[in-house]
């Protein structure tokens, strides 16, 4: 790792604190929802539809295991899943937590088995008979868009789940053009596969009265909203808690069927009933991110200024939407942030949302943004290309500077801060253009071809209220609280209900303590992930966690210090005004008092206080959000050197480098951790992942021999320079920077490969590049230009 | 997903080990051997395999030594090397000396998937299991081993090119299982070349080819793997390579006889596997 000096001494924001939780990882001492086993505990098995499409004609029980048998039938009460919103067109899609009526993916639950062992059930589940008559299958979103006989959702009247049309200046930007430059790119379907899938287990507690669902997830806060709605109970009545989750990367922010079937069964007959996914279900079932098709016209100026930008964009949806976010996020994302950190003056794009039968659409890091830039950071080189300039000056001369900052984007979006061209100044010249640049005109020994690329983005962070809210969600993020309790002995213990599960907020949560009270990281405890222990929060995603936790943490240490000051001037018998906290303490005019001495005051002595002690004691829960919540931007450059060999079809990155900032770091080893491992899944979306259908819908990768996954040697080295814009509108400065990696290793990778085979009128633009689609591209450019000689 | 429910059984020795194959083959036809457990594992976790019994073959003494002349003169003539079916990836890797010699196993052993895999997979597991783009099928092929099978008839020898029908499909009968791998120790003229072309380390090659030529026996052999079935000779070319040296060794010849042996591949494969064939047998002039 690059750039380790970056880095401020002590505990406080900006040290590389090492993570408190990596011992109990390290040691394999976490506790997920796999370790744990409760007194009776069963074990349940979904039987998923065969079949993409079709009518649900019948499920037979088998003989003998009736009672251990589930169907939606059973379930009466029980809501099926469905969220609403006001974007315009959006239509509807139920989903019931067992298929009813319609079967629209394979891996749908239809049924549901319980034992005492997972193999027991999956003996039982495999006997259940299933009779369905098939349907017309969607696999392809263009055509299914265009199709209205053919309708997953019988209401719809075709299978469009929303188009989102907008238009700001493009006639007149357009006008000025000299230069027209078309490109199609696409995004292949994919899976996220988190270390550790979805896993549920409920039970019902006597003693408190409560269904509690221990369940993998980033939001548990709102699984409990949801399983009390959807179940028809009091929330009361239901505590979520979120143990040790092993990556979430959005495919744990929803509410699944599966989890309200697990909890069900735990109401109904108050036993402990468990659901872990496997890893066929996942990439069977879990299929459903990435998938988006552009096609984009730049109008540019001889210099390669893009003037205006017409975008069509289809997002293949798959055949469900979600709760609570809705199918809506993805192209709400795509539409507005399509032109990313260019500064464009004209702009018309409409996004299709389609439905196919594969699984519902889900944000995955970096939430459609991936796409974007991969078009657009495309679109960018063709334009250098077609008015023969450097993709670098090309991209200068379109960036956002810094002088424009805050910054109103062609979409609306506000971009608060930043050096957009500094940072792809700064990835130019470590990555050493030059020397690359010499070594690409000199050819390598092996025969291999070396490329360059580069791809810039920017990222909203941390968006709230306005933009949520502007979307019409049943669930709109608004102030995040958190409980800062000063224990008896003076440490502190934060609660907060966001989610940790490998951004590392266990440290960087403490730091920000550290950072208002002095109270040593080693003595403050961060407690998440428990409905029954913490503040309401609608929980982690969308880099909001550091950002919204972060300043609710600040605020209520914040507020607890003239407390502790006015404990402890009458303590050393002064007056308020003569004190200051400071390292942890409070020092007045004749000594000073400890924070220990203080809390054991209010505690445990409390014949030391003075009389008009305030009476909330020395715990506070205080809401945060920032005052402007459009987004603090954070952004980045990356810059990439690939070798591409011709004959295998293979592609090697040689060096990446990459550029960031996310306002004022709170831990530089932590934001360097969250950048590589987006980009190890950004490699992934580039050169390796992908979840093919066969024409009748069937997935075709359904395990990891199918699925391929980047490993440890498929990553290059990586180096990670850092800058550091303080947002303005948040507390300390900080951005949220969690998706960031993911967003443009597509784009900078295919930009190297095309700039590697430019000469031979060579380009490369879907997604994942295996050996064949690299080879295929070579092969159509051969015969598309049968004069010039391919190496 | 969490495998049928199965009988699990572990002898012993190489006799109890026929014996029960042999009565269960007899009886229900549904007995299988397991070695490493590395194919039959997530073949089992995902049902596709759903034998009535597993006859664990990894702890048997006589199918876990690797021989030679020099280990164990009186079971290994001279000039041959003998590993039993239950040896490891892992085990063939860190052997000492080079058993064939020239330390082609050696090589084609680390090149197996990652570690942890080639810690359990074992040679006659791979060879039994007969995926059309495993290591040894192809590189056994090459070299000209022989596969020693046992069965409740007795002992009987099949060469590595015959011992592989077609993709996950061999001559060996239910109740049979592979002894030993028996092969030729290299002469010190000797040259090999060995190529995968994978998309990620420890992946399964899209195309592989091995390339063994030994002037002091006469042996010249190129090999294509990862073709949807077993491996291919290609002997013209191996012939021609062995009598004219590297002039014999073009992209078009190598095309020519890749085309001439094996059909039904598009522009994209015939492209991967001429480049693992030229890269594997441009090795044997380079070292
Ligand atoms: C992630 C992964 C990656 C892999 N990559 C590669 C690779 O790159 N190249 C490669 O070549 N292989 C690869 N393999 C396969 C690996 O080499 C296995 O070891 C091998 O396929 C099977 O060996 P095993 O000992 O595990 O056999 P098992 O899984 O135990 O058995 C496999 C089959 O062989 C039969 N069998 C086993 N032993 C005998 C015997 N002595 N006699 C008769 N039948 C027997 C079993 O009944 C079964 O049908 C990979 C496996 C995994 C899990």
């Amino acid at each position: 790792m690059s750039d380790e000096l970056h880095g401020k001494p002590g505990e406080g924001i900006g040290a590389r604190v090492p993570r408190k939780e990596d011992a109990r990882h390290m040691q394999g001492r976490g506790a997920f929802v796999a370790d744990m086993q409760f007194p009776g505990q069963r074990e349940v098995a979904f039987l998923r539809s065969p079949v993409a499409h079709g009518q649900l004609r019948s499920v037979v029980k088998p003989v003998g295991f009736e009672s251990s048998v589930f169907v939606r039938a059973d379930m009466a009460g029980v809501l099926p899943i469905a969220a609403p919103s006001t974007l315009p067109t959006f239509k509807l899609a139920v989903q019931h937590p067992l298929a009813e009526g319609k079967v629209r993916f394979v891996g749908e639950p239809v049924a549901m088995a319980i034992a005492r062992t997972r193999a027991d059930a999956e003996d039982i589940a495999e006997t259940i008979e299933l009779q369905i008559d098939e349907l017309p299958v969607h696999v392809d979103a263009h055509k299914a868009r265009l199709d209205r006989t053919n309708l997953l959702h019988a209401d719809w009247g075709d299978n469009v789940f929303l188009t989102l049309n907008y238009e700001n200046g493009f006639d007149a930007a357009m006008k000025d053009a000299t230069v027209v430059v078309r490109r199609e790119v696409s995004l292949a379907r994919q899976a996220m596969v988190p270390m550790e899938g979805r896993a549920t287990l409920a039970l019902w507690d006597d003693r408190a009265g409560q269904l509690v669902v221990y369940t993998s997830t980033q939001v548990p806060h709102v699984i409990r909203v949801g399983i009390a709605h959807f179940l028809g109970i009091d929330e009361g009545l239901v505590r979520v808690i979120s143990p040790d989750v092993g990556g979430g990367f959005g495919y744990k922010c929803v509410l699944w069927p599966e989890d309200l079937c697990v909890a069900w069964l735990a109401l109904r007959d108050r036993r402990p009933y468990r659901w872990i996914e496997d890893r066929r279900e996942h990439l069977v079932a879990g299929a459903n991110c990435r998938q988006h098709a552009y096609a984009l016209t730049g109008y540019a100026d001889q210099r390669g200024r893009l003037l205006a930008l017409d975008a069509e964009i289809t997002i293949d949806g798959g055949a469900y939407s979600n709760w609570p976010f809705t199918i809506g996020l993805e192209p709400g994302q795509a539409t507005g942030n399509l032109p990313g950190p260019y500064d464009i003056r004209g702009y018309r794009v409409k996004t299709h949302c389609v439905a196919t039968n594969k699984p519902g659409f889900l944000p995955y890091r970096g939430v459609a943004r991936t796409g974007v830039c991969f078009a657009m950071e495309q679109l960018m080189d063709a334009i250098a290309r077609a008015v023969d300039r450097d993709p670098f000056d090309v991209r200068m001369e379109n960036l956002v500077t810094a002088a424009a900052m805050p910054y109103n984007s062609i979409a609306r979006k506000h971009y608060d801060s930043g050096d957009y061209p500094r940072a792809l100044t700064m990835a130019r010249d470590k990555i050493g253009i030059e020397a690359w640049r010499e070594r690409q005109r000199r050819g390598e020994p092996d025969g291999r071809r070396i490329g360059i690329g580069f791809a810039s983005y920017c990222e909203q962070s941390a968006h709230g209220t306005s933009v949520f809210a502007s979307w019409g969600l049943p669930l709109v993020p608004g102030y995040d609280s958190a409980t800062v309790r000063t224990t008896p002995d003076g440490g502190l213990e934060v609660r907060v209900g966001v989610h940790s599960h490998g951004q590392g907020m266990e440290t960087t949560l403490a730091q920000v303590a550290h950072e208002v009270t002095g109270v040593p990281v080693a003595r403050i405890h961060v407690v998440h992930g428990d409905t029954g222990l913490t503040p309401f929060s609608t929980g982690t995603y969308a880099s909001r966690s550091i950002v919204m936790a972060g300043g609710a943490v600040a605020r209520a240490c914040e507020s607890l210090i003239p407390r502790y000051r006015h404990i402890g001037a009458h303590m050393l018998g002064c007056t308020t005004d003569e004190t200051r906290f400071e390292g942890g303490e409070v020092r007045g005019p004749s000594g000073s008092v400890s924070l220990r001495e203080i809390a054991a005051a209010w505690y445990l002595r409390p014949e030391r206080l003075p009389a008009d002690v305030d009476r909330n004691g020395l715990e506070a829960t205080l809401g945060y959000k920032p005052d402007v919540d459009t987004g603090a931007f954070s952004y980045a450059s990356h810059a990439v050197v690939v070798a591409v060999d011709m004959e295998s079809g293979g592609v090697e990155v040689l060096d990446y480098v990459i550029v960031e900032d996310c306002g004022t770091l709170v831990n530089p080893m932590v934001v360097e951790g969250q950048t590589l491992g987006g980009v190890v899944q950004g490699i992934g979306t580039a050169l390796y992942e992908e979840s093919p259908y066969d024409e009748n819908g069937q997935p075709l990768a359904s395990t990891l021999a199918d699925y391929t996954l980047p490993g440890a040697t498929e990553v290059p080295p990586i180096r990670i320079y850092h800058l550091e814009t303080p947002s303005p509108y948040t507390k300390f400065g900080i951005k949220g920077m969690g998706e960031g990696g993911a967003i443009a290793p597509p784009a900078v990778i295919f930009n190297a490969v095309n700039d590697a085979l430019a000469d031979l009128g060579v380009e490369v633009n879907e997604t994942p590049l295996d050996p064949r689609r690299l080879l295929e591209a070579i092969e159509r450019a051969r015969v598309a230009a049968p004069a010039r000689k391919v190496a | 997903m969490k495998a049928a429910r199965f009988a699990y059984e572990r002898p012993a020795d190489l006799s109890s080990a026929v014996r029960a194959l042999g009565e269960y083959a007899a009886a229900s036809g549904d007995a299988k051997p397991m070695a490493g457990g590395q194919s039959l594992g997530p073949m089992l976790n995902l049902r596709l395999a759903r034998p009535g019994r597993v006859i664990d073959l990894s702890r048997i003494a006589a199918l876990r030594c690797i021989e030679s002349a020099a280990t164990s003169a009186s079971v290994v003539p001279d000039g041959r090397w003998r590993i039993g079916a239950a040896v490891t990836h892992a085990e063939i890797e860190d052997s000492p000396a080079p058993l064939d010699g020239r330390g082609f196993l050696r090589h084609v052993a680390s090149g197996i998937a990652y570690r942890a895999v080639r810690n359990r997979g074992t040679i006659g597991g791979s060879l039994a299991h007969a995926d059309p783009a495993a290591d040894w099928p192809l590189a056994l092929n090459a070299l000209g081993a022989q596969v020693c099978i046992l069965g409740p008839g007795g002992r009987r020898d099949v060469s590595a090119a015959d011992f592989m029908r077609a993709g996950f499909s061999t001559v060996l009968a239910d109740d049979e299982i592979i002894e030993a791998i028996d092969g030729p120790v290299l002469s010190a003229e000797a040259r090999w070349g060995y190529w995968k072309i994978c998309r990620k380390t420890g992946e399964f090659p899209e195309a592989s080819a091995a390339a063994v030529f030994d002037p002091v026996r006469g042996h010249a052999r190129i090999v294509a793997g990862a073709l949807g079935t077993a491996p291919v000779a290609l002997e013209g070319l191996a012939e021609a390579v062995a009598r004219l040296g590297s002039v014999a060794l073009t992209t078009h010849a190598v095309d020519q006889a890749l085309v001439d042996a094996v059909s039904g591949l598009d522009a994209v494969e015939r492209k991967l596997h001429v480049t693992a064939l030229l890269r594997a047998t441009r090795q044997v002039f380079e070292s």
